[in-house]
């Protein structure tokens, strides 16, 4: 196998593929690849192949489900993915303005990244803190009641930690 | 991090939030964890279906289906493998209370999903977790990792002879995986398009075997409803509106949060006693009480209870509880625009009205928030909406035509003003450039 | 009250006003296509699963304001149906609507302008005029394959396409990528197909988002004639309808499933038309002189060669002729007469492929044993013996598939190697050619508890391993069918027609010797070899210096060694019928000329009278009454087959007292991607990636 996974990735592969059934292993798929997209960064052919054969299904069947599902991705993003949400509870509580902040202080359009590959951004719908919003998520990390200043202590932690 | 709890609070599945470790099952069984899954084994299935349609629960994600009865039609003597599975794709704008509920209690969970699986007797259950909530699989691979160890996931559980396994799913980024065909589809590693139904998931659900399909809520409050019996949890709300619920508040209110109150609750004590009122001097311009997928309500129609039927009769739906409040420094056009975007962007695609309907909807609504456009748009925005609804394959399709068609109907004055406010500053401007 | 009621044998309902009956558990959409009511649907595909994802054909049951989808909509006891209603025409027209959102208005030189199926609704359903006026999305055309190519933006994405390759081939080359409105339709390599390249795909598209590589941008449909015919390819005997403009063939389809195929085709029927506008088609008689082949006209060839045969006939010489696999009935059975009546000889063979022979002796004096297509997919049981059925009997290969998605028919595949059947078969067997009689023993319990069986069995199967199969199938105390797989177009009307030299016309021994193809090679005292339409010197000497004489489509191995040549006409420039694998007469039809060739039956007939011989008129029709009159089993009916159907022969049931000569049959093996001589002339075979394919691939 030309593809090599750590062995953190591969033993959370090994935990899903034992998760289902006798010959249904194709459950697996979607949960293989975001666990594979959080250690490389991206979703490959190879990838995806490797994935059809320990799934035991098609390559097409990886496929189809790659670009149907939001979270995962065929281009590489930043090293932290900074998702503002801007759905209907963080828009009222100030999203769209966080948003273009985000876009203006770090000057990236939505799903770009730093030259450095360090921060990327995105518009994202609704990620479940409306209550406390406006959110961010920085890849898995929320972030609640984020104004821009703090948006900026946010992305200054980033930077210092790199 | 999250909104302090209010007073006017009552904490059934909420119990055990704000205890220490509230996550850790040591906690748990010291708070009567797993009790009610002891208790539900001592009564028996049918005892267990009874008491859950006793407790007049209702499925707390989005359809309000009674629990008990959807418990009552699993053929549990089935040849096939039963299976149990959770709903934790909670995505509907507005609404963050599965989460609350899994970083908080897991075991709360875990327990009603086991007494499910006791009840069916299943032997395999799957919560079906979204992916942006990775942070939950930690915490829930942990949990059921403990409750193996104490022998209420696993081999044999109480010395029953009953097996049971509990695993963790992780989406990926679907809002239509909350419509629970589609999460089946999901879970079966394929598109998260929805399903032809009938037949339905309790025959027919993931690999085509009978399944259990219940939101994070709903096994959440079987746990609590079996432990403490069916009328002290349905004594909280009306008569076919049982219970408490975690009601989700955001927007334009002082205290925004996740609350857990009676469903005898009504939206008027909810904005003013609980989330502490508009802010000063606003004052109230809309109330989404249902999520994003529910109707829009005006003020002078908001003085509505929030059970399922008291919505259901104001012309709106409870939904998932995620209760939006807008005041008069909402931009409605804007508003409408939002709703649409994210339908459009979480439109599966299987169905034409759906995928281009939305698309559509979306390209007009654009315009109009730009200024553009004329008042036979904001009219075609409501046929479309009216095109689309009912006639879509899922609930999607009606999820953003119902709101955005109630919103053009309610707020056509404000479309209008709109318009001729960008419209004038266009005509000034060119004024200008002649002159 | 009655506690339990047996189901009800008739549903009673109202349908836009009137009271009708039907079965149980009819779909709407199927009650009201009977009734000749239409409810227009682009997902919906009959004998396809369920999508209900189009929303064209919702209807108005019980007066609701919902609509329901008629695709997955059960009619029940009592319903009341509304087709017409304001409310179902105005959700038709907004759905309508709704599908132009994105959909390019470039029906002008869309390839399925004109026979596009939404076309045709936003014509007869659609609004008159557009509300949108925003910008489509767009996505630029690509090909999938050398034959396939698809248009996302024009894609509706009924999912046809993808039903048709999955459940209806089992290849499942195609899915759907992307999500709402950025899905499409994606090949299984990611951006290149890697399947059967049938082209099933394009046919079944209902508006021009698959199209296909040969045709695409080259004409329109109303500028074609269309031109039912058969086959040249396999011997399953597909109708194929040939769109034909200026003489040219520039697509074959079979949209309108007419013929017993329905909507299959595989690539050679589909796209594999191509060899008869090859360059290097002949098209002038070629005569040898100072040892060169040169261009001849007709009469100097003809008279060339009947005085050559008519030396060798006064001089009591001997000929050797030889017939084909592809050439017509009536041309077999001309060509057979020539040389017993006009030539006098019995030294006549073709290249067998299967033994139909034996299987029909076998069988004498027992009814009903020989398969016919409808059988595939009606049978409950179904055993197939070394063949790679969907490489070999694409037809045979999607009935028995179809059969089993529609009945659970049960299969059981024992081959040398994987075939697709193993997919769904109940049992297989990995089992060397010859030893499958041995093998077969033990499943003789699982197959004697079957209700009926039919035996597919190929050329590994020949002679006396014919009637022990026979035996075996006799034994089991079921009703057992069979079927000889054989080769090619008209392989088994070349046994019909008697071209060999043991039997006559009709199955009856001819009772003469005579030479079979292998000695007719070997024998140096050779005077004359005449081959129609077959290529015996490719891989073959000659042991003598006979005067050859070759009637072809090209310039042949054994074309290339001859004295004379005659262009013939291909199958789709002539009349004629041919007989398929399952013993049905079907018609050809002559779709187009190639100018400078002549049908084989015209240069047989022509060549006779040039030799001064009586073999009756060279008419396609009147040789076929001949044919209907004389040869047992052909008296089939003519209205079927004047009406582009597949007429039955009837089996001989009777005793074949001849030698079979087991040693001579051999299948030529061709894959989905060859044709015999054919492949090298046909572009798109040769263009595929796929080709040329091999029989029991691993998968």
């Amino acid at each position: 196998m030309s593809l090599s996974l750590s062995a953190t990735t591969e033993a959370r592969w090994q935990k899903i593929l034992d998760a289902y059934p006798e010959g249904r292993k194709r459950s697996a798929v979607i949960p293989m690849l975001i666990f594979a997209q959080d250690e490389t960064g991206i979703i490959t052919r190879e990838l995806m192949e490797e994935i059809a054969r320990r799934a035991e299904v098609e390559y097409l069947q990886v496929e189809e489900v790659v670009g149907f599902y939001s979270m995962l991705r065929k281009q590489p993003l930043g090293k932290y993915h900074v998702q503002v949400c801007t759905n209907i509870s963080c828009m009222l509580a100030g999203g769209m303005e966080l948003w273009q902040h985000a876009c203006q202080s770090l000057h990236l359009g939505n799903k770009q990244t730093s030259k450095d590959g360090l921060i990327s951004i995105e518009e994202v719908e609704c990620m479940g803190a409306c209550s406390w919003a406006p959110a961010i998520e920085v890849n898995y990390d929320f972030h609640h009641h984020v104004t821009p200043a703090r948006f900026d202590e946010i992305i200054a932690e980033i930077k210092g930690k790199g | 991090m999250f909104n302090q709890p209010s007073p006017h609070e009552v904490k059934i599945l909420t119990r055990r939030f704000g205890v220490e470790n509230s996550f850790r099952i040591d906690v748990s069984l010291a708070h009567q964890g797993y009790e009610g899954l002891k208790k539900a084994i001592a009564m028996g299935a049918d005892a267990v279906i009874n008491e859950v349609k006793a407790s007049a629960l209702r499925g707390r994600g989005g359809a309000g289906f009674p629990t008990g009865m959807k418990w009552s039609f699993i053929p549990r003597t089935s040849p096939k493998p039963k299976y149990i599975v959770c709903n934790a794709d909670e995505s509907e704008p507005g609404t963050c209370k599965d989460r609350l509920l899994i970083q908080n209690d897991p075991h709360s969970l875990i327990e009603g999903i086991a007494i499910a699986g006791f009840t069916m007797n299943s032997n395999k259950g799957y919560i079906y977790v979204r992916g942006e909530y990775r942070y939950l699989i930690s915490i829930l691979e942990t949990a059921i990792a403990e409750a193996y160890q104490h022998n209420f996931l696993g081999k044999n559980i109480q010395g029953t002879g009953w097996d049971f396994d509990l695993h963790v799913h992780s989406g990926a980024g679907a809002y239509e995986c909350g419509e629970e065909s589609a999460l089946l589809n999901s879970l079966e590693g394929k598109r998260g398009t929805p399903r032809l139904k009938p037949p339905f998931p309790a025959t027919h659900g993931l690999y085509q075997s009978p399944t259990l399909l219940n939101n994070v809520e709903s096994f959440c409050a079987v746990t609590h409803i079996i432990r403490d019996g069916a009328a002290e949890f349905a004594k909280h709300g009306p008569e076919k509106s049982g219970g408490t619920r975690l009601m989700c508040i955001s927007g334009h209110v002082q205290r925004p949060g996740v609350y857990e109150l009676p469903l005898s609750t009504t939206l008027p004590f909810l904005i003013n006693e609980v989330a502490g009122g508009l802010r000063p001097g606003r004052t109230l311009k809309a109330v989404q009480p249902g999520g994003s997928s529910s109707p829009i309500l005006l003020p002078e129609e908001c003085n509505v209870g929030l059970d399922f039927d008291s919505l259901a009769k104001a012309g709106t739906m409870a939904g998932s509880g995620g209760i939006v409040v807008l005041d008069d420094t909402a931009d409605i056009v804007s508003y409408a625009l939002r709703i649409i975007r994210f339908y459009q962007h979480e439109s599966c695609g299987w169905c034409i009205p759906c995928r281009e309907g939305t698309t559509w909807l979306k390209k007009i609504l654009e315009r109009l928030d730009r200024g553009e456009g004329s008042m036979k748009d904001v009219d075609l925005v409501g046929e479309l909406a009216k095109n689309m609804f009912g006639r879509t394959f899922c609930a999607l399709g009606d999820a953003a035509a119902w709101p955005t068609g109630s919103i053009v109907k309610k707020f056509r004055g404000e479309f209008e003003t709109k318009l001729a406010t960008y419209q004038a500053r266009e005509i000034s401007a060119e004024l200008v450039t002649i002159g | 009250m009655a506690t339990t009621t047996a189901p009800p044998s008739v549903i009673n309902a109202k349908l836009n006003g009137q009271d009708i009956q039907t079965k149980p558990g009819t779909l709407l959409i199927n009650l009201t296509k009977e009734l000749g009511i239409e409810v227009p649907a682009f997902c919906y595909y009959e004998g396809f699963s369920l999508q209900a994802a189009c929303r064209m054909c919702l209807v108005q049951v019980n007066n609701s304001p919902k609509l329901l989808p008629g695709c997955t909509t059960i009619v029940t006891e009592g319903m009341v149906i509304e087709t017409e209603s304001p409310l179902v025409v105005e959700a038709r027209k907004s759905m309508l609507e709704f599908l132009l959102v994105n959909h390019p208005l470039d029906c002008p030189v869309c390839d399925k302008g004109g026979e596009c199926e939404l076309q045709d609704m936003v014509f007869k359903y659609g609004a008159g005029e557009s509300r949108f006026v925003d910008i489509k999305h767009h996505e630029p055309e690509r090909p999938f394959s050398p034959v396939v190519y698809y248009d996302p933006a024009r894609c509706i994405l009924c999912y046809r396409c993808v039903r048709v390759c999955d459940e209806g081939y089992g290849v499942n080359a195609l899915g759907v990528v992307n999500r709402g409105v950025l899905s499409e339709i994606a090949p299984n390599l990611g951006d290149q197909l890697n399947c059967d390249e049938c082209g099933a795909c394009i046919d079944i598209c209902p508006v021009g988002a698959l199209t296909s590589h040969t045709y695409r941008y080259k004409t329109r449909p109303w500028e074609m004639k269309h031109v039912g015919t058969t086959c040249a390819h396999c011997s399953n005997g597909c109708k194929t309808t040939l769109g034909v403009r200026n003489d040219e063939i520039m697509r074959a389809n079979n949209r309108d499933a007419s013929g017993l195929n329905e909507e299959f085709l595989c690539i050679k029927g589909r796209f594999g038309f191509d060899f008869n506008h090859h360059a290097e088609r002949l098209q002038s008689p070629l005569m040898r002189v100072d040892g060169e082949l040169q261009p001849v006209s007709w009469s100097k060839a003809l008279a060339a060669v009947a005085s050559k045969f008519n030396a060798v006939k006064s001089a009591g010489g001997k000929f050797g002729v030889v017939g084909s696999n592809h050439t017509s009935n009536e041309e077999n059975y001309y060509l057979q007469k020539f040389a017993r009546q006009g030539l006098g000889t019995n030294h006549l063979d073709h290249a067998r492929t299967g033994d139909v022979v034996t299987l029909v002796d076998a069988l004498s004096g027992k009814n009903g044993k020989l398969a016919v297509m409808a059988d595939l997919y009606q049978t409950k049981a179904a055993l197939v013996i070394g063949s790679d059925l969907a490489q070999q009997h694409p037809l045979l290969a999607y009935e028995l598939r179809r059969n089993f998605r529609h009945h659970q028919a049960r299969v059981y595949a024992m081959t040398p190697g994987p075939v697709r059947e193993d997919s769904y078969a109940v049992a297989k067997a990995r089992v060397p050619f010859g030893e499958e009689l041995a093998a077969l023993e033990s499943w003789r319990e699982a197959l004697a508890k079957e209700p009926e069986l039919l035996i597919l069995f190929g050329d590994s199967i020949k002679g006396d391993a014919v009637r022990r199969l026979v035996d075996f199938g006799e034994s089991l105390g079921i009703p057992v069918k069979y079927v000889a797989l054989v080769d090619y177009a008209n392989s088994r009307g070349a046994i019909d027609m008697g071209l060999v030299p043991e039997l006559l016309p009709g199955y009856a021994a001819s009772g003469q010797p005579g030479m079979t193809l292998p000695e007719m090679l070997a024998d140096p005292k050779l005077d004359v070899l005449w081959v129609v339409g077959a290529d015996p010197l490719a891989g073959a000497k000659l042991a003598g210096k006979p005067f050859v004489v070759v009637q072809d489509l090209f310039l042949t191995a054994t074309a290339a060694a001859a004295d004379v040549v005659f262009p013939a006409a291909s199958a789709y420039e002539k009349k004629g019928t041919v007989t398929n694998v399952t013993g049905e007469l079907q018609r050809l039809n002559a779709a187009v000329k190639t100018m400078g060739t002549k049908p084989d039956l015209e240069i047989l007939g022509l060549l006779g009278k040039e030799m001064g011989l009586d073999l009756g008129i060279w008419i396609a029709d009147a040789v076929l009454e001949e044919i209907r009159r004389n040869v047992r089993g052909y008296n089939v009916t003519m209205p079927i087959l004047a009406s582009g159907g597949a007429a039955l022969t009837s089996p001989v049931n009777g005793r074949v007292n001849v030698a079979s000569r087991p040693e001579l049959i051999r299948s030529a093996g061709d894959t989905l991607f060859t044709s015999g001589t054919l492949t090298k002339y046909s572009q798109v075979l040769n263009s595929v990636p796929e080709r040329p394919g091999q029989l029991y691939k691993p998968v």
